[in-house]
């Protein structure tokens, strides 16, 4: 038995592990270092319909324990995607994820349409939530109405499973979450960055040209923890749980909470064997924790129905 | 290839204000072929600071396997790496990034190489590389003021070297541009590296000339993958150029500075 395999909408996963989208391109970079087939799934870089240069350089600022980040959506455009990126992408045993951002309705849905074609893409993640574009992005993310609108619109003509990239950007996560499901979505992600600034101390300016950018990292776990911990409760499709994940202990905190499977981030930055060490690191840890299969993990926080098994370390 | 190695630290001194030179030995030396590339450092194991620094390579012995970096002391990650000693372990990853081309000058012929600050250091295994090529080789050193100029007697074993500061407290006053318009130098090749004004200035008054610039930029992975350090090309709105991955060794003209 593999008790790393997880089935979710879509997808059969190997393993619960892949990188989150804009922290791995298209994976060629880090090709370099691994067997990409080692992953569970690969969720690639946001595609647009157009090719997209993104925002001004500095783009990324340190902060405590995270980063702020305003690429503002870089993509080779769609006709590249399918005819480069994905193709190159077919030599690996690796699901992939599409992520699918654009500025209007008709982009998300065009792109979507198209994307979903593809052998290789086994579902999408509509980007509802990034905060570092003007138009669409976050937009799309912060209304209920407007979000399950847009999920029902990408539902009727994707091929594929659709998931919803949530925002943590919003008052009611949980409302965000529900209006989502009942619009037909497949399942959720969670949770992209939160907005926040850098002002540099000689010039009083904000160090992002974009002034405002996307904080990840470690910094922003225990949020992502309590977002999918009250989401998980609340709705009953399967969530893709991500937000500073560093190690294995952080994957099974993310099951505890209600993931049914993680994306890994900020950490492929600064290590770019993070997600192969983390697959790797998994089944001595659910020894140590008395569990047989992943999936047992799933909101094991709220879910009173079984006997803690937790045999103490 | 890109490897990624715990290294030891073999020796680690102040050489001027707030300026650093740490050796390091490890097997991954053997990879470091280019001078002008850069390894990522990741300072401590803890989640802060939480990013890899870019550092270049200053000097590589392939015998010893050991290699030299210089940094300026300057913010929270430096300044924690400027407290470790010899037998620490730091983690490496690199060789990063397309370093200077040597081809680009043949023996006999001369080279200028022109360092601002802490863009110096990447020149000094250049030179040594290009002087072992039997090139000619010239050196102008910009720095803000005395307190902070370093490397220029090692520079001086291998060649000409002249030293500018901005406040005229060494050398001559001004910038490296003024130098070489006072010793009327001239060159084959101009290999350059150093902020961004100075590589600019370099661009404008040597247009047809063979001039190569190496750009620093903000990273994040330092490998190509998140898209922070791109820079745009000439004519073109969505075309651009990865610093880490792509350069940081540019020929002028190649990327707009």
């Amino acid at each position: 038995m593999n008790r790393l395999a997880v089935e979710l909408p879509g997808l059969s996963l190997k393993n619960p592990i892949m990188p989150a989208s804009g922290c791995f391109g298209f994976g060629r970079e880090y090709a370099q270092f691994y067997d990409l087939s080692q992953l569970g799934a690969i969720m690639i870089k946001a595609t647009t319909l157009e090719p997209r240069f993104g925002n001004p350089t500095p783009r990324v600022a340190e902060t405590p324990s995270g980063m702020l980040n305003a690429i503002g959506l870089q993509n080779p455009g769609l006709e590249k995607v399918l005819s480069e990126e994905l193709p190159w992408l077919e030599q690996f045993a690796v699901p992939i994820i599409a992520n699918v951002a654009g500025s209007t309705m008709e982009d998300y849905v065009q792109v979507a349409k198209e994307i979903s074609k593809a052998p290789n893409v086994h579902a999408l993640e509509l980007n509802i939530s990034c905060p570092n574009v003007k138009k669409g992005g976050i937009a799309f993310g912060t209304i209920p109405e407007v979000a399950a609108e847009l999920t029902k619109l990408v539902k009727e003509v994707s091929e594929v499973p659709v998931y919803v990239k949530l925002s943590p950007n919003v008052t009611n996560i949980v409302e965000m979450a529900k209006a989502i499901e009942g619009a037909g979505a497949d399942g959720l992600t969670m949770i992209n960055t939160l907005i926040g600034m850098r002002i540099d101390l000689k010039t009083a300016e904000p160090i992002l040209a974009n002034r405002t950018g996307g904080l990840s990292g470690p910094a922003i776990k225990p949020i992502a923890i309590r977002m999918i911990y009250e989401v998980s409760q609340a709705v009953s499709i399967p969530i893709i749980g991500m937000g500073g994940i560093q190690s294995a202990e952080d994957v099974i905190e993310f099951f505890y909470a209600g993931a049914s499977a993680v994306a890994v981030g900020t950490a492929n930055f600064v290590d770019p064997f993070v997600c192969p060490n983390i697959i790797e690191a998994l089944p001595t840890l659910l020894d140590k924790l008395g569990v047989s299969h992943i999936s047992e993990c799933t909101g094991r926080s709220w879910r009173k129905d079984e006997p803690s098994v937790y045999c103490g370390a | 290839m890109i490897r990624k190695e715990q290294m030891s630290i073999v020796a680690h001194e102040r050489i001027a204000d707030n300026i650093y030179r740490i050796v390091l030995t490890g097997g991954l030396v053997s990879e470091m072929n280019n001078p002008g590339q850069f390894v990522h450092v990741k300072i401590g194991a803890q989640a802060e600071p939480l990013l890899r620094r870019p550092i270049s390579i200053c000097e590589i012995n392939q015998e010893r396997k050991q290699f030299t970096m210089i940094y300026r002391k300057e913010g929270l990650g430096t300044s924690i790496l400027a407290r470790k000693m010899p037998g620490e372990m730091l983690n490496i990853l690199g060789p990063l990034g397309n370093g200077f081309p040597l081809e680009a000058v043949e023996k006999g012929q001369t080279a200028l190489l022109v360092g601002g600050g802490i863009g110096v250091p990447p020149l000094y295994e250049l030179s040594k590389r290009l002087v072992e090529k039997g090139i000619h080789v010239i050196h102008v050193l910009g720095f803000q003021h005395k307190d902070v100029v370093f490397l220029e007697n090692e520079f001086a074993k291998l060649g000409e070297t002249y030293v500018a500061t901005v406040d005229g407290s060494y050398g001559t006053q001004g910038f490296v541009t003024d130098v070489i318009s006072k010793y009327a130098l001239t060159f084959d090749v101009l290999y350059s590296c150093g902020p961004k004004p100075m590589l600019k200035a370099l661009e404008q008054t040597f247009p047809n000339q063979n001039v190569y610039l190496s750009l620093e930029e903000k990273m994040g992975c330092g490998i190509g993958a998140c898209l922070a350090c791109v820079c745009r090309v000439p004519n073109s709105d969505t075309a651009y150029r990865k610093v880490c991955s792509d350069g940081p060794v540019f020929k002028a003209g190649e990327v707009i500075l």
